[in-house]
């Protein structure tokens, strides 16, 4: 078993709704209810969930681009929302971060090469000489020419701007890249481009990531380990194989069970959960999936479940199992 | 066999832009039986939604025009019917459901007017009726509460409601043919796995033919009966559902099949299909996959291939199928 680089231990992030004349807080989204995990060395550990489960919230807090409510993100064994501005200044380059939308997250007056570069010089990493050497370097690891350097991201299309937001996290030399639903928006031809690159360049530069992603057939594809989100709470934890062969959690079942398979000669049992995701404000009590949960019993409409080890490292939060 | 709802003969709709002439819907033929359900399936900017608003007569001019070819529905060229003619048969004879259910319902309107409103135009009903039928639409897309939904707005549904109020709308006046264009691709998977469960029963219930256009390979082989892959503006293959994925023909159809990773099929890495789709300005006149396929040959940059059936009637676009560079 390898070194942990991330420990989550409970954490919490609470956003305030506004309300009335003077914009009082009238109550809290618990965007992420107390999650707990650690992500080792070298392993993709990714989160699954449907919209507003919180998953990138964590991601997001994870790397403290959003300040926690409460709990502890460790990395390295560094209580990183402790830190101070400046502390954490030193650490940025190691925690990096790529978006979902190429389109959005790339400045369009900015030449690619000083998208990918800026984060070197601002911190101070590289010489203004050495600059366009290193940009190079990473454009060409992320599958770019160097020739696209000077170009401006309007002349890129999707899948290559994708590689761009790789290799500007990827100059800093990270330890840690936060995955937030990189391949989402992209046709499936470019998405099995950008996972294999992806899975090239963790093995090249041992890199660790955490892979957010609503796709469970591209989760199955890049995991190690795997944790299912529901409104603000990982409801299960697994290994990859294990998650994927022997899902425990009704909410986990479901979701697996929703998924298109392109194989017309499939029958398959299909859960088919009825109604919406309630609202983050205002969460069910008990359990947060009775609502919706076709084997609720009583008890889950009033005990919170416990999340649990029941076995080899597969963790579920669930009454019945 | 049924007779064909829809006929699209040679369709070309171009775009004409500053760049040059986009040639989004390129000779494109294929029809849709009654009551059959045909995926059409490609990646964006292949032509798969511009065929569908042609069909509707929806391609906005300038800069779009359609330059050729006939659509035949139920026997009438609807390329050359007037807009007055037009305006009656869509949403009335053909339902249509968008990707995107926000920016499809009026945010201002409440559900209820948005729903009577094309019943009191095509069916000619009063207020009361089309209230009731509204009622009772809205419970056969499996909604609770349908007065309460009556008055309520856009805003205040979620996503999965809005697209059902969205299927409601379209199939209120029990259309012939129902065109949905990436109807889940906003959605999460188990609202997905609800709406295509309700489009699937509505179309039997119905009598439907349901034409649609989706990314997603699964969703084509849960709903497909027929399938049409496009690539580039073109059809490039056709074939009912189990033969396609039983038997691809063409690369780029092999090559999307082996490159979506699927649930419980691990493996170590996934197959991918080189480079990206062409610029659509100005392609020449060979085959517009040529450049990315692992087969190509001398005749494939040269000449486009023809679009031929086999005795299975399943149909291919590929010289790998012809003549003397048949393998």
């Amino acid at each position: 078993m390898s070194e942990p680089l991330i420990e989550v231990k409970n954490l919490k992030k609470y956003f305030p709704i506004r309300g009335g004349v003077l914009q009082r807080t009238i109550g809290y989204v618990k965007a992420v209810d107390g999650v707990s995990f650690t992500i080792n060395k070298g392993e993709t550990l990714s989160l699954v969930g449907e919209s507003g489960c919180g998953k990138s919230t964590v991601g997001r807090t994870i790397i403290r681009l959003y300040d926690k409510t409460d709990g502890d993100v460790l990395f390295k064994g560094i209580p990183i929302h402790s830190l101070k501005k400046s502390e954490l200044r030193k650490l940025r380059p190691k925690m990096q971060m790529v978006f979902q939308d190429p389109f959005s997250s790339l400045n369009p007056r900015l030449r690619i090469g000083d998208a990918v570069g800026e984060a070197l010089l601002d911190h101070g990493l590289v010489s203004k000489n050495e600059l366009r050497d290193r940009v190079i370097e990473a454009l060409e690891m992320c599958g770019l020419a160097s020739y696209h350097i000077d170009r401006y991201p309007h002349e890129f299309s999707g899948g290559q701007r994708q590689r761009i937001g790789i290799a500007r996290a990827l100059i800093l030399d990270p330890e840690f890249i936060v995955l937030d639903e990189p391949v989402s928006s992209l046709d499936v031809s470019i998405q099995a481009q950008i996972i294999n690159l992806l899975m090239d360049l963790q093995q090249q530069k041992g890199l660790t990531y955490l892979f957010i992603s609503h796709d469970l057939s591209v989760v199955e594809h890049i995991s190690t380990r795997v944790a299912v989100m529901y409104l603000g709470n990982i409801v299960e934890m697994a290994s990859r194989d294990e998650l994927f062969d022997h899902p425990l959690h009704p909410y986990t079942q479901a979701l697996l069970s929703a998924v298109p398979i392109p194989d017309p000669d499939l029958k398959r049992e299909r859960i088919i959960l009825e109604g919406d995701i309630p609202s983050p404000a205002n969460p069910p009590k008990g359990c947060k999936f009775h609502t919706r949960c076709p084997f609720a019993k009583d008890i889950c409409k009033e005990q919170v479940p416990e999340f649990r080890d029941v076995g080899g490292g597969h963790y579920v939060a669930c009454h019945l199992v | 066999m049924a007779r064909n709802i829809v006929e699209f003969r040679n369709l070309k709709t171009y775009f004409y832009t500053e760049e040059g002439v986009v040639k989004a819907v390129n000779d494109v033929s294929f029809s849709i039986r009654e009551g059959e359900t045909v995926c059409v399936v490609g990646e964006s900017g292949c032509g798969k939604s511009v065929t569908a608003l042609s069909l509707m007569r929806l391609i906005q001019s300038p800069p779009g025009k359609i330059v050729g070819g006939e659509i035949i529905f139920d026997g009438r060229d609807i390329l050359k019917l007037s807009d007055a003619e037009m305006r009656r048969i869509r949403g009335n004879e053909i339902g249509m459901i968008f990707q995107e259910p926000m920016t499809s319902l009026n945010p201002v309107l409440t559900i209820g007017d948005q729903l009577m409103e094309p019943l009191m135009l095509h069916k000619h009903m009063t207020k009361k009726e089309a209230w009731n039928k509204a009622i009772e639409l809205i419970k056969q897309v499996g909604i609770p509460r349908a007065e309460q939904i009556m008055t309520s707005y856009p805003h205040e549904l979620s996503g999965g409601m809005r697209q059902r109020i969205m299927i409601a709308m379209a199939i209120s006046c029990d259309p012939k043919l129902l065109i949905a264009d990436e109807p889940t691709t906003a959605l999460d998977v188990t609202i997905q796995a609800q709406i295509l469960d309700l489009l699937r029963r509505l179309k039997e219930e119905k009598k439907m033919a349901l034409m649609l256009i989706t990314h997603d390979l699964g969703i084509v082989a849960e709903m497909a009966d027929y399938v049409v892959v496009m690539y580039a503006g073109k059809v490039i293959e056709e074939a009912p559902v189990r033969e396609l994925f039983k038997n691809p023909k063409h690369p780029y159809t092999r090559g999307l099949l082996k490159a979506k990773p699927v649930i419980g099929r691990r493996q170590e890495r996934l197959y991918t299909i080189p480079g990206q789709v062409p610029n659509p300005i100005d392609l020449g006149d060979f085959c517009y996959f040529s450049d990315r396929c692992e087969y190509t040959m001398d005749v494939c940059r040269k000449k486009m291939p023809p679009f031929v059936a086999d005795e299975n009637g399943h149909k291919v676009a590929c010289w790998l199928y012809e003549g003397e560079w048949k393998k």
